[in-house]
């Protein structure tokens, strides 16, 4: 088992630089998880501790040992490819030993090694099909088994589930968490999708556009996100955004204005007074209550889903602000809600999108504020 | 409506008429010399369209020379030979070329490219030079070492254009297994290529049986001609008296491989030809 | 550096900080590499598998060309190639009470005017017939693989083989062919079609176009397999007539695949040598370049001389590539 380390990790393609500074020390035994959006990096900063890539600029560092020139198998890496990439001419059992007859091992640790593995990840059954006789599912386990064999110190995961379909992703997903368990090994894990991500890290890296936005669990990336692209990032449906303009209050924090919610002071503190702001709630911290006359907001939609119900609001100029309630709820389409929230559990970004750090402790909770309606 | 069905059956007519004439045009060439060598040398010169009774004399003529039966042998370890040493050095060359970016592969593809456009003619006697240097001469190792002049362009082309074709995953799922380049080229990409290497074997078999230039420089004597060469040079009592009763039946016995091969192999060899020409 | 670690993992910062002592020779190289170690030897193996190809290519192409340069300089013959002296351009023109040399020959430039007639019909007409063909085979009816496997055979018989059996099928006293068109009453006596100087080079195309129309039909057929169906649908609905839509639509997108069948062809047909060699031989009225080199250089041992008409046909040949793949880039260029 093994940590990894990277300090100032650059990557370029040509003139294009893919990965910029990027610096991480990933624990030993950890599961950890790259999560961005498409093209921002991900897949190259996982093909670059592999081995697969070279580092432009920068030192990575398996156990304390750099590691630049190493080959994959040198680095004690095993890697699960987003297409599964099995042999189609081997059969399981050989797709397996692959890895394992090229290290030398002898015939008897490496039949020893892939039932092991066969049977660790029920392929016991399977080992003289050839991949194209097996279905999804089993193709993934497959190509997870073969990383796996060798027994290396890192296990790496490029999209393992995207080509798999909803409910098999479910429990795959399951699976990898339990394989972790079981193993220990350390693991890296690359996703698209902040769900997987939140489910199985222990510890999630947000990249966007080749940095490193935040680093953290899943409950302090989801709690406190560092920067707008991280609360926009994490959370579904996404955390609402709203325009407002800062004042500080004191010890109290910060005073705020909003547009359909009035004033408010935010435990956040800011540098500068009168700066324009986005405020961030999560459509679940938000409370609506029903609202007579023309106050409050225009329902524009009712989505159902069984426990819960989203309340799609207008709001005058902007995104349709979400809120999530209870179901079933009084509220239908065409009426009108007013809203509260947690004052602790709002967000402010800054204009360069990173938040406003945070006064008070959050888990003193205060009674909610009540937000009078203009 | 009723004239509308009469075009639409007359079309057909017209289209199935087109088919009969292609298919005449096609084959009729190769049925008439079946058909001559057929038959016994008194009736070769009277013009008939069928076999009314089967004669082998012919092939017994020509089966019977043993300069013939040399020149099937020489044609057959000969084009074996040269499909081997093209695949084999084919494919390396494909890896390195589809495979891996490096400085200086364009310029190897354009080389590559520009030995398969240029005419056997103009190395002539530059090759006739190398092969009289290495005591090649009137030896199959002659034409063995000069076909690969136009073999393994091509052979090297198509391999190319499907070895690009192999997903990159897999090749970096046998590098993060320990494979080296070599490992992966035979133990992963080879497999994957049989059809492939199938239809650059079969088109390089052909062309190499199928050669006549080099075959009539750079052999001398009776025992060393290939095929195509032997057929060109069977001649009569003198140059207006061709004995094409045998003549016919050698261009039989060396053809009717070749249309098996062909017609069992079609669509392989029509892929292989596409793969070659279109990615130009 | 924009990471903000807001729960860290548990650093290991007591083992961390003792890097250096295992990796002191692995720090030791420049901080930008040149890619990793996989790609460099990915690289190195690039080359060395390379190697044997460019080794066989240089002694059966590359070096063999330098040399039939030199020999055109110089007036080598068959028996001592050895012994060659130089002579400067001698070979292609000199002045010496009049002028000889290639340039000078009649027969040369009958011959490059053959080879360019030769190719521009067989090829023009196998451009036209291929068409014909592959829009044939591209048709859905039965037995579509029979015929198509029949088109194949011309284009495997052996060169050759087929010249062969079309100088019988020509002969000018028992050919089928003058058999059927006096039966046919289309000529009045036989012709002695390999023969007699005006009808010899229609013979030799006749049996080219035989033998490399399914060549380019293939090619074409591919291209028209890859034409989207739903064109044609939209055609058929708004009731244009299929000649229209073969020239407004089937042709412009097969265009570039019929090029290359052509390019591939012409290349072929410049360079054309059996055909004639075995049908008409060495008649002047059929002799291509590469039946004068040859004949130069093997027949009448003049190394020298005959390596000169090689070097010619061989600038012609580079030419007409070079103005392709100029063309062809300029194509490319204007699609993407
Ligand atoms: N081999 C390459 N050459 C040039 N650009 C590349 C290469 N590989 C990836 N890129 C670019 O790097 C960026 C990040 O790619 P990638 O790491 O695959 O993103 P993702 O996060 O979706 O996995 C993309 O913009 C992509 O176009
Ligand atoms: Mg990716």
């Amino acid at each position: 088992m093994a940590s990894v380390t990277l300090e100032n990790v650059n990557k370029r393609f040509g003139t294009t630089r893919v990965i910029e500074d990027v610096s991480l020390e990933i624990g030993d035994g950890e599961f950890v998880v790259f999560v961005g959006p498409s093209g921002c990096g991900k897949s190259t900063l996982l093909r670059l501790i592999a081995g697969l890539e070279s580092i432009t600029h920068g030192d990575l560092m398996i156990d304390d040992q750099r590691v630049n020139n190493l080959t994959p198998p040198e680095r004690g890496i095993g890697m699960v490819f987003q297409s599964y990439a099995l042999y189609p001419h081997m059969t399981v059992h050989d797709n397996i030993a692959f890895g394992l007859k090229l290290a030398k091992s002898d015939k008897q640790t490496m039949e020893e090694r892939v039932s092991q593995t066969a049977k660790i990840l029920q392929l016991d059954n399977l080992l003289d099909r050839l991949p194209k006789a097996l279905s999804g599912g089993q193709r993934q386990r497959v190509a997870i088994g073969r990383a796996m064999a060798r027994e290396p110190k890192i296990l790496l995961f490029d999209e393992p589930l995207s080509n798999l379909d909803a409910s098999l992703r479910v429990q795959t997903r399951n699976e990898i968490a339990h394989l972790h368990e079981r193993l220990g090994s350390t693991m890296i894990y690359v996703t698209h999708d902040q769900v997987e991500a939140m489910t199985l890290a222990d510890r999630i890296v947000v990249l966007n556009e080749g940095h490193v936005e935040q680093v953290g669990s899943p409950r302090a990336l989801y709690e406190q996100p560092a920067s707008r692209f991280v609360a926009g990032f994490i959370g579904s449906p996404r955390m609402n955004f709203l325009s407002v303009t800062g004042r500080t209050a004191g010890e109290a924090g910060c005073q705020i204005s909003i547009p359909g919610l009035g004033d408010q002071v935010l435990p956040r503190r800011m540098e500068n007074d009168d700066e324009s702001l986005t405020l961030g709630v999560r459509p679940e911290h938000l409370i609506p209550a029903a609202a007579t006359g023309e106050s409050g907001f225009k329902i524009l939609n009712v989505e159902y889903l069984g426990s819960e119900a989203y309340l799609y609001l207008q709001v005058p100029d902007g995104e349709a602000l979400v809120c999530r309630t209870e179901a079933p709820c009084p509220f239908t389409r065409g009426g009108r809600v007013t809203l509260t929230f947690d004052a602790h559990r709002a967000h402010l970004f800054d204009r360069d999108g990173h938040a406003l750090p945070m006064i008070a402790a959050p888990d003193t909770q205060p009674a909610p504020a009540q937000a009078t309606t203009s | 409506m009723t004239l509308r069905r009469l075009q639409a059956i007359l079309l057909k007519i017209g289209f199935w008429l087109l088919v009969g004439v292609l298919m005449l045009y096609a084959i009729f060439p190769f049925y008439y010399a079946v058909v001559t060598s057929l038959k016994p040398s008194s009736e070769l010169f009277e013009v008939s369209y069928w076999v009314d009774s089967v004669d082998l004399s012919n092939y017994a003529a020509v089966l019977s020379q043993p300069a013939f039966l040399a020149a099937i042998r020489n044609s057959v370890v000969v084009a074996i030979s040269v499909v081997a040493i093209a695949l084999l050095l084919g494919l390396t060359a494909a890896w390195a070329l589809g495979r891996v970016r490096f400085r200086g592969r364009t310029t190897v593809m354009i080389l590559v490219l520009g030995v398969s456009m240029f005419p056997q003619v103009a190395v002539l006697s530059g090759l006739f030079e190398v092969i009289r240097t290495l005591d090649l001469y009137n030896s199959p190792g002659g034409l063995i070492l000069s076909y690969t002049i136009f073999t393994l362009p091509f052979t090297v082309w198509i391999l190319t254009t499907f070895m690009r074709q192999l997903p990159d995953e897999l090749e970096e799922a046998a590098i993060v297994d320990g494979a080296s380049p070599w490992v992966t080229l035979t133990k992963v990409f080879m497999p994957l290529l049989w059809p492939a290497m199938a239809t650059t074997g079969l088109l390089a078999f052909i062309a190499a049986w199928n050669e006549f230039l080099f075959a009539l420089t750079f052999t001398l004597t009776d025992s060393e001609r290939t095929v195509p060469v032997a057929i060109a040079l069977i001649s009569g009592g003198s140059q207006y008296e061709l004995p094409w009763g045998p003549i016919m039946a050698a261009s039989v016995i060396v053809t009717v491989p070749l249309v098996i091969l062909v017609v069992i192999f079609q669509r392989r060899i029509v892929s292989g030809l596409t793969a070659g020409a279109v990615k130009g | 550096m924009t990471a903000r670690e807001q729960q860290g993992a548990p650093p290991d910062n007591g083992r961390h900080a003792a890097s250096g002592d295992g990796s002191v020779r692995l720090d030791a190289p420049p901080r930008r590499e040149r890619g990793t170690r996989v790609r460099r030897r990915r690289v190195r193996a690039a080359w060395l598998f390379l190697t044997p190809m460019l080794i066989v290519l240089a002694a059966v192409a590359g070096w063999p060309l330098m040399r039939t340069f030199w020999f055109s300089l110089t007036d080598a013959s068959l028996s001592s190639l050895e012994g060659a002296q130089f002579i400067g351009l001698e070979n292609y023109l000199v002045f010496d009470e009049g002028w000889y040399g290639i340039m000078a020959d009649p027969l040369w430039w009958q011959s490059v005017w053959n080879t360019l007639y030769f190719a521009l019909v067989s090829v023009s007409l196998e451009a036209v017939l291929g068409v014909i063909v592959a829009l044939v085979l591209n048709a859905h009816f039965r037995g579509r693989t029979l015929v198509r496997a029949a088109m194949l055979i011309p284009w495997a018989i052996p060169t050759v083989v087929s010249a062969k059996i079309w100088a019988w099928m020509l002969n000018d006293q028992f050919g089928i062919i003058n058999h059927l068109l006096m039966g046919l009453g289309l000529i009045a006596a036989p012709l002695s079609w390999t023969a007699d100087a005006s009808l010899s080079m229609w013979a030799v195309i006749m049996v080219d176009v035989w033998k490399a129309t399914p060549f380019v039909a293939l090619l074409v057929l591919a291209a028209l397999q890859m034409l989207p169906g739903d064109c044609y649908e939209a055609a058929k609905v708004d009731g244009i007539s299929p000649v229209k839509v073969f020239f407004r639509v089937t042709l412009p997108l097969i265009t570039p695949a019929l090029l290359v069948a052509v390019i591939f062809r012409a290349l072929d047909a410049l360079r054309v040598f059996d055909v004639i060699y075995v049908l008409t031989s060495n008649a002047s009225s059929t002799m291509t370049m590469s039946i004068y080199a040859r004949q130069q250089l093997v027949e009448f041992q003049d190394v020298g001389y005959g390596s000169a008409a090689s070097t010619l046909l061989f600038m012609i040949i580079a030419l007409v590539t070079v103005i392709y793949l100029y063309l062809g880039r300029r194509q490319l260029g204007g699609e993407s």
